[in-house]
């Protein structure tokens, strides 16, 4: 096996270009983290590193592409997955002409359906945990703070961080971008549920310290 | 003492969102004149909005007087008359609003209302030095992760429910402890902690970049009910899992971001633990850690007066009609102009 790459240092993990049994894996790594206590740090990594492979091979029954797994290790908190070749669609967002975003992010929001359908809550709804490869599939990664429920109130939170994740990062046209990501979960899961979904969000967002809507309150 | 030197300008800044009452002068410059602080602490339970609005209006003069004193300018030397807009509680707020509009009257000068968040993010870089951070503001108002970009501080990450001083402030006054002037709840708690030395298992919640106490906090006032545990490893429990959960998210945020600074802001970030997690995952990803120094970390009006100067530089004026106090005033809706 070749000394593996570094690509990349995240927070929660590193993940390392590597060849095994001749094949280009990913190996993505939880390594421990230095400022939290080593109980609390072990359980989460071993936690996540067990949660995540078992989210991502359900994803794939629901119809949402995941990067095959090749190898948990839960000791090593080490998991080695197919390397998916393909760009980050944090930085497509930005580059693609505007009908081209508007595809992108219905097709985001019709995956984040199947995965609520199936009862999936990723937990990390990002454009940077979402890969498009050359035949135009988007892949779904980093499912490490996922869980399975079929809640009202998981999904909310859900998709109020896939808008977050929009607010901050592609300011520039959250709006449209939400819309269409929301146009493409009711294609998924009708427009019933979209608007107890909504609804939700916007209950989640009123539960802010500092949102103008919050019930009862005026300036 | 005289203070007034030729050419200089000043800025009164009044601080009023919460439990404290504040009034700070800068010059234009960023030199701190005057920053003096009247703490609001009630005997027992948190903070009744109308108690603390009638605190400040009680200690207002005695407050302002102070801080002319110590800077030694006069009232009419002032260029400017800065205010907390919010985000707040409405009665203290208002009760601060009401003094500004006062005195830019008064004294005929323009009035600036700042975003407190804001506020508590541009002295922090003021007395640091830092540029471009990314700011883990945490007090007991609010849990926010933050960084700029293209015209203002945009929020990564936040609290879904309660703030994280707020979860250790509860947790004191359910234990029973008791804070004063210079040792708040937070500090006490942190005293406890010190000697504790098992980590108990309590409810650790992240999502995506944003936190959750609430659940927390419920399970620690629960145990510390059923008396199992020693008080000091309780709180060291309740510490470790409340600053990883900033901690960890804070990280996510310099990862996502790159930037290269980390700014620790806010009245929680005196906690000599919190200031330790953060120094680790600031040089793990190779970047500058910075904490602002207590006296500027807690509410006060410095930070007002400091920002007022770079709104108003920039030419943002509040008009006195439209100088209304807005109690749910997010951070990322102020377009920062003076920020490149």
């Amino acid at each position: 096996m070749k000394l593996p790459l570094l690509i990349k240092k995240g927070a929660e993990a590193s993940l390392y270009l590597a060849e095994w049994h001749d094949r280009k894996v990913v190996m993505k790594k939880r390594l421990p983290k230095e400022y939290r206590p080593s109980k609390l740090d072990e359980q989460i990594r071993t936690y996540r590193t067990i949660h995540e492979p078992q989210l991502m091979h359900e994803a794939k029954k629901a119809g949402v592409p995941t990067p095959t797994i090749f190898l948990v290790d839960a000791r090593d908190a080490t998991i080695i997955m197919e390397l998916i070749e393909g760009k980050q669609v944090k930085q497509l967002l930005g580059e693609v002409s505007r009908s081209e975003r508007q595809s992108l992010c219905l097709k985001m929001g019709e995956l984040i359906g199947r995965l609520h359908e199936y009862g999936i809550i990723h937990g990390d709804l990002t454009t940077s945990n979402m890969i498009l490869d050359a035949e135009g599939k988007i892949f779904f990664v980093d499912f490490g703070l996922g869980e399975k429920t079929k809640e009202l109130e998981a999904r909310g939170v859900d998709l109020h961080l896939m808008k977050r994740a929009l607010q901050s990062t592609h300011f520039r046209f959250t709006e449209e971008c939400f819309d269409a990501v929301v146009r493409g979960y009711s294609k998924v899961l009708g427009d019933e549920t979209v608007k107890n979904v909504l609804d939700k969000i916007r209950e989640i967002e009123r539960r802010g310290r500092y949102v103008k809507e919050r019930r009862g309150e005026q300036e | 003492m005289k203070r007034k030197k030729a050419g200089e300008s000043y800025s009164l800044g009044i601080e009023s969102t919460a439990d404290d009452f504040s009034v700070g002068i800068s010059t234009f410059n960023g030199e701190i004149l005057a920053n003096i602080i009247s703490a609001y602490m009630p005997e027992e339970g948190g903070i009744h909005p109308r108690e603390a609005a009638r605190h400040h209006a009680e200690v207002a003069g005695k407050v302002l007087e102070e801080a002319f004193t110590k800077s030694g300018i006069k009232p009419r030397n002032l260029s400017v008359v800065t205010f907390s807009q919010g985000p707040g509680l409405g009665p203290c707020l208002r009760t601060g609003a009401t003094i500004a509009r006062a005195l830019a009257s008064y004294f005929n000068v323009p009035l600036v209302g700042v975003n407190h968040c804001i506020a508590h993010i541009e002295i922090g870089k003021l007395e640091t030095g830092a540029k471009d951070p990314i700011t883990l503001y945490v007090s007991g108002g609010n849990t926010i992760v933050s960084a700029f970009d293209s015209g203002r501080y945009r929020i990564f990450g936040e609290t879904l429910d309660i703030a994280l001083g707020n979860c250790l402030d509860v947790f004191a006054r359910e234990a029973g402890l008791r804070q004063r002037v210079g040792m708040p709840f937070g500090a006490v708690i942190e005293k406890f902690a010190v000697d504790g030395k098992k980590m108990i298992p309590l409810p650790y919640t992240v999502k995506g970049m944003d936190t959750s106490f609430s659940g927390l906090l419920t399970a620690a006032v629960n145990l510390l009910k059923k008396r199992e545990h020693t008080l000091e490893d309780l709180s060291y429990s309740l510490q470790e899992t409340a600053f990883s959960m900033v901690t960890e998210v804070t990280e996510r945020a310099l990862a996502h971001t790159e930037k290269k600074e980390v700014l620790l802001t806010g009245g929680v970030a005196a906690n000599k633990r919190l200031q330790s997690m953060i120094m680790t995952i600031a040089k793990e990803h190779n970047a500058e850690f910075r904490v602002v120094p207590s006296e500027f970390a807690i509410d006060n009006g410095a930070m007002i007066a400091w920002t007022g100067v770079l709104a108003y530089k920039h030419g943002m004026i509040t008009p006195i009609e439209k100088s209304f106090v807005k109690l749910r005033w997010r951070l990322e809706e102020v377009e920062v102009l003076w920020v490149k």
